[in-house]
């Protein structure tokens, strides 16, 4: 067994078997539900926005997302298969030529959106959200 | 002898907590290692374990490698390297030929790792001691990574006109013996031989470690060993 595959191994049952999940395409809108943790409390937050980039491979992809706060983007990178993230929904996907959306950063206004790609949507939104 | 043990490294990876916390952390692949030689007072003068990891081929090996790892009745190992015992009883706890696993350190909560550095090459005094260098401005000119003054007549102090021995200059950095003392055992695992700890250790992948319960923690590690 070479290295590649030993440390696939020992992190393969941490990865997350979500179909949600391991379909995410650049270009969707989607929302991330982030465990915030607070002293003793924990709480879920929202995140939603745009996919912009995923990243790494195996436990290490992160997905950037963008989102447009106050008129102010905002973006955010998260580590795919952290616990943290309790679950991620599908809003939305989109018709895009890029791994990496970076160019719409440079966009404003009615430019920013993107082609809705409702071809797929259909087939790929089917499998109901499951926890991650 | 404090549990020890011959490894490999791996490589690096993450692991992700319970809670969610993410813990970079060094795959290292321990053992199974073959006792090789069981030194004591009376035959040696000390007393040691010769430990021997990863097989190899009788052709790769040297026909004095192959007979001395015979004498253990296992095949040729790649690497041998001794551990010191405090005495003979402590000794008597290996035979010849016994084949030691990771979980020999189970229970174990600390490890210190030894091995090589990777090598840096020829590097300058900045690279090489953390020296800060001169001004980036001010006049300077091509001397921005200079080490500065190497000190004078004056300063030598009874070394006459040489300058003072030890004295931190450029030179060969890297591909020297390193330990990293008081890592934190992540997880092992029996099964593939493997042991998880917290952090980097010294070396490249594929590089041979060493690796030992670990003999100094200072107080809370020391506490959280003895499970208090």
């Amino acid at each position: 067994m070479n290295r590649t595959e030993i440390i696939e191994g020992i992190t393969a049952n941490q990865l997350k078997t979500d179909p949600v999940v391991n379909a995410l395409k650049i270009g969707d809108t989607i929302d991330v539900h982030y465990r915030i943790v607070e002293g003793e409390k924990e709480r879920i937050q929202v995140f939603q926005g745009v996919l912009l980039a995923m990243k790494g491979r195996g436990i290490n992809k992160c997905i950037t997302v963008r989102r447009i706060v106050a008129n102010e983007g905002v973006e955010r990178t998260f580590p795919l298969h952290s616990p943290r993230i309790a679950k991620i929904e599908v809003l939305r996907h989109a018709e895009v030529r890029r791994a990496k959306l970076y160019y719409l950063r440079d966009l404003s206004g009615k430019a920013r959106r993107l082609r809705e790609d409702r071809g797929d949507a259909a087939a790929a939104a089917s499998p109901a959200p499951a926890k991650g | 002898m404090t549990a020890s043990l011959i490894g490999k490294k791996i490589g690096m990876s993450r692991y992700f907590t319970s809670t969610g916390n993410n813990i970079p952390v060094t795959v290292i692949q321990v053992g199974p290692c073959a006792v090789t030689q069981v030194k004591t007072l009376s035959t040696d003068g000390y007393c040691a374990v010769q430990l021997g990891f990863e097989e190899i081929k009788p052709r790769r090996s040297t026909m004095a490698g192959i007979g001395h790892d015979a004498k253990a009745g296992s095949a040729p190992q790649r690497v041998h390297r001794e551990f010191r015992c405090a005495n003979d009883a402590e000794v008597g706890e290996f035979t010849l030929g016994q084949s030691l696993t990771v979980s020999a350190l189970d229970g174990i909560k600390f490890v210190d790792v030894i091995g090589t550095s990777k090598g840096k090459g020829f590097a300058g005094a900045m690279k090489r001691y953390n020296f800060k260098g001169l001004c980036a401005s001010h006049g300077t000119e091509r001397k921005h990574r200079s080490p500065g003054s190497i000190g004078s007549h004056g300063t030598d102090r009874g070394h006459g006109a040489k300058i003072k021995k030890g004295k931190k200059m450029p030179g060969r950095m890297g591909n020297e013996q390193v330990t990293i003392r008081s890592l934190d055992v992540v997880s092992i695992d029996a099964e593939k031989n493997l042991l998880l700890v917290k952090g980097p250790v010294p070396g490249a992948n594929e590089g041979f470690l060493f690796i030992r319960a670990a003999t100094r923690l200072y107080k809370p590690k020391a506490r959280a060993q003895a499970g208090k």
